[in-house]
């Protein structure tokens, strides 16, 4: 009989308390294809990365959710003269440890971003000297003037100094060499919230930082991040109520989750364009058959270009949400015109010509990579420009793989033909050159050189005039368009299922602000 | 020649299977079922309407088509069409022969190498036999999908990704083969126990005819029933072996899709009402797995002696 009794007991314990607890935490559970690749904030210039980073750590400045530039770490700067920057820090600022921000951990963040290793250091490559004036002042000095260094530093996050040299991690992890770290999988920032338990590619989950300094705005007490891989599943999971918000709804099956009553549909312009790169220089490519390199010849991938119809992609492949591109930045970016964003046209007839015209009239074999968790529907765009350049005779197969393994394979000058997409934080062109365009440059995986752009990616860092700098912008526009030096497919459209209960405000650079963010019963 | 035929003719009709046949209506069913599939896939080129792997016949504008009875169906897509524009029926015959092509390898490699250790172990006995069947038992206890699962992530390991997609199917082959000779070799073995015994093989034994050729000539043919039973079921299994790797991502590769992998890419599309993507390839799979257990059944309800 007693022991019954503390069996009783012992469950209304458990009950009670499990169901409390349950109760007073409210949870956002959140799942996207993929998951972020690293929580070093310096290793990965990748978007999920990018947007798990961005709850955990603050830069000095950041963007707001109507995508304006304001303080955050910093309160005010100034330009003391044209190549000068004064930043004064918050004084009020703790890491997630409980040890106060200060000076040092600015400095050594941004000299840690520019480190070889770090996937960050295009952004700050013209940043000369950062130094401490005192304990919350900054001076960073940039070689020439530079009117996006703002824009620039929203991306660098800040970092403990002190626990970066307590656990070997004074040099951000080298990601494209595979490193392990303890960056990698723990984190030590300023954010709204902060890491307490990573498993990669499975759970992440943020708890609220109590101690954090900003006005709480948001209501959550702890945010899980689930990938789920599969489309299906996702939604599965999304319609059961088990996710809370899917960051990139699957196209096909906006309308079933939209006609549920509990849930709600957000499409944006998303500040990304999917673009197709061919190596224009190596002698023989490694996947072909010809023993030369065909896309050396601008002809061949001119023949690509008008070979793949963007119209059937856009409605077929992506139902209607996207927006086919000329060149690899979209409106909204300083240099974007609505003349460089017009695509030549689709014509068959005309790329089997040039494609004849190249020396390569039945075609060539080559190898397409691409990721096949990243973009929406990657693997489905790349499969349909595997049937349309089959129609002018040029045999692909297809290498679809996880994010990870595509990245990885291409800093590793592993690809011939690749997909790859490119968003661009700093809202201006010169990042897009900067990463993608200019000679020997981190993401230039196609080798294009030309002189007259590096030298136009040097006026853009370096003019404060802005007419003379956006006709700079607009003189290497053209000559990349001209020569096409990478295959432009569209604009991505990104799409965010929630539950009607769940407010998380969409920007269209794809990161949610969880600081934002509201959940209601 | 003719005489020959004939006389062949009039021992299959008069034979106890021929009329155990015509009597069973799920045999006949069955059977007509089976020939007409095997027919349709092993000449795709001649049946199916479209080759769904030439790019230059595939219109990605005809993607999504529904089947030709829905209201935005068309006429020449009689199953409607994939998220490639590639004809459903099509995909689906060509996908067909490619599950049929490795479920009748893998069950032929499990059968002669079950068959082969099985009869030896069987006539041979001792410390061979002990070795031989506590290695079944072994493989019994892990379930075959997990050791076919074993067998292709090794593979995966050792063969490069070039060469990968090419050897998948012989992979695949292997992998599924490796995990069903159990099952021969247990049966054959006991077959084999009853037969060693009888008068003909010790008369063979007597008058010095060797091992192999008393195993091989003598024992093999008086066994070869039971095992013809659970091979046809077998079949099925293997089929469906292939069918679950390829759903699960680590089969054929996805450029010569088979009815797992078609299933697998219609799976996207269950929400979004294009139902048809993963129906028919499912529903395809399930009449020929169901044809060949139904024609296993009779198989086994007729040849095995004890139930005559």
């Amino acid at each position: 009989m007693k022991a019954k009794n503390l069996v009783r007991i012992l469950l209304t314990v458990l009950l009670v308390f499990g169901f409390s607890s349950a109760w007073a935490k409210n949870t956002i559970k959140w799942s996207m294809k993929g998951d972020s690749l690293t929580l070093d904030p310096h290793a990965q210039n990748e978007g999920p990365t990018t947007m798990v980073s961005r709850q955990i750590y603050e830069a000095l400045v950041t963007r707001g959710i109507d995508m304006t530039i304001g303080p955050q770490l910093a309160t005010d700067w100034k330009a003391t003269n044209p190549t000068t920057w004064v930043f004064n820090l918050r004084t009020d600022v703790t890491f997630h440890n409980g040890d106060k921000m200060t000076s040092e951990d600015v400095v050594f963040s941004l000299l840690r971003a520019q480190q070889p290793t770090s996937d960050f250091k295009e952004y700050i490559s013209t940043i000369t000297s950062v130094k401490a004036l005192d304990d919350y002042t900054v001076e960073i000095q940039t070689r020439d003037p530079n009117p996006i260094l703002l824009n620039q530093l929203s991306n660098i996050f800040v970092v403990s100094k002190k626990w970066c040299h307590e656990n070997f991690a004074i040099v951000p992890q080298n990601w494209d060499a595979g490193q392990e770290t303890f960056s990698a999988t723990n984190a030590m920032g300023t954010g709204p919230f902060e890491i307490t338990l990573r498993e990669p590619n499975t759970k992440t989950v943020f708890k609220k930082n109590k101690k954090w300094w900003g006005t709480v705005e948001h209501n959550l007490d702890e945010i899980q991040l689930l990938p789920i891989a599969n489309a299906a599943t996702r939604v599965a999971a999304l319609l059961s109520g088990e996710i809370d918000i899917v960051t990139d709804a699957p196209v096909q099956d906006l309308d079933r989750i939209g006609s549920s009553g509990a849930h709600k549909v957000i499409s944006v312009e998303q500040m990304r364009t999917i673009f197709l790169g061919m190596d224009q220089a190596a002698d023989q490519l490694r996947s072909g058959n010809t023993g030369d390199n065909p896309f050396k010849k601008k002809e061949v991938r001119q023949a690509f270009y008008q070979a793949i119809d963007i119209e059937a992609i856009k409605e077929k492949v992506m139902r209607g949400l996207s927006s086919p591109a000329g060149i690899i930045t979209f409106p909204g970016v300083t240099g974007y015109t609505k003349a460089l964003d017009e695509r030549l046209p689709y014509d068959v007839a005309a790329a089997k010509q040039l494609l004849a015209d190249a020396g390569y009239p039945d075609g060539f074999d080559i190898e397409l990579r691409c990721p096949n968790d990243r973009y929406v529907n990657d693997e489905a765009i790349c499969t349909a420009v595997v049937g349309m350049l089959g129609k002018i005779g040029v045999n692909v197969s297809l290498n679809a793989q996880t994010k990870s393994k595509h990245f990885k394979e291409l800093k590793d000058d592993q690809g011939d033909f690749y997909m790859l997409g490119w968003g661009v934080p700093t809202l201006d062109s010169h990042y897009v050159f900067h990463y993608l365009y200019e000679t020997g440059a981190s993401w230039n995986k196609v080798n294009f050189s030309d002189a007259t752009v590096d030298a136009a990616i040097r006026v853009m860092e370096g003019e404060v005039d802005l007419d003379k700098r956006n006709a700079a912008i607009a003189d290497a526009w053209k000559i990349v368009r001209d020569n096409i030096a990478y295959l432009p497919l569209h604009h991505q459209v990104i799409s965010w299922a929630s539950k009607r209960t769940v407010d998380v405000p969409i920007r269209p650079n794809n990161e949610p602000l969880f600081r934002f963010s509201n959940k209601r019963f | 020649m003719d005489n020959q035929t004939s006389t062949l003719l009039h021992r299959i009709k008069d034979s106890d299977v021929y009329f155990s046949f015509i009597k069973s209506p799920t045999a006949i069913v069955s059977s007509v079922i089976l020939v007409i599939i095997f027919f349709c896939s092993f000449f795709v080129e001649l049946v199916a309407p479209f080759n769904p792997f030439d790019p230059s016949s595939l219109s990605l504008m005809d993607a999504f088509t529904p089947p030709s009875w829905s209201e935005k169906g068309v006429a020449k897509f009689i199953l409607g069409t994939d998220g490639q524009g590639r004809d459903m029926l099509s995909t689906i015959l060509y996908g067909s022969r490619i599950s049929l092509i490795v479920g009748f390898s893998a069950i032929l490699f499990s059968l002669l190498l079950g068959v082969t250790l099985g009869l030896t172990a069987g006539y041979f006995g001792g410390k061979y036999e002990m070795i031989v069947m506590r290695l079944t038992d072994v493989q019994l206890t892990v379930p075959s999908i997990l050791m076919a699962l074993l067998v292709d992530g090794i593979a995966r390991g050792l063969i490069s990704r070039e060469l990968h997609d090419e050897m998948a199917i012989y992979v695949l082959i292997f992998a599924i083969g490796i995990s069903e000779w159990p099952q021969f070799a247990r049966v054959s073995r006991a077959a084999t126990l009853v037969e060693k015994n009888k008068d003909y093989v010790s008369a063979s034994t007597i008058i010095g005819v060797s091992n192999i050729l008393i195993m091989f000539k003598h024992i093999l043919p008086n066994i070869m029933r039971p095992v013809l039973v659970i091979g046809t079921i077998g079949l099925a299994l293997a089929i469906i072996a292939e069918s679950t790797l390829s759903f699960l991502g680590v089969g054929v590769p996805p450029t010569t899709p088979s009815l797992g992998t078609l299933i697998r890419i219609g799976n996207d599309f269950l929400f979004s009402g294009e139902w048809w993507i993963t129906f028919f390839p499912a529903i395809f799979l399930v009449i020929l797995a169901f044809s060949i257990n139904l024609l296993g059944d009779w198989m086994r309800d007729t040849l095995n002696p004890k139930l005559n």
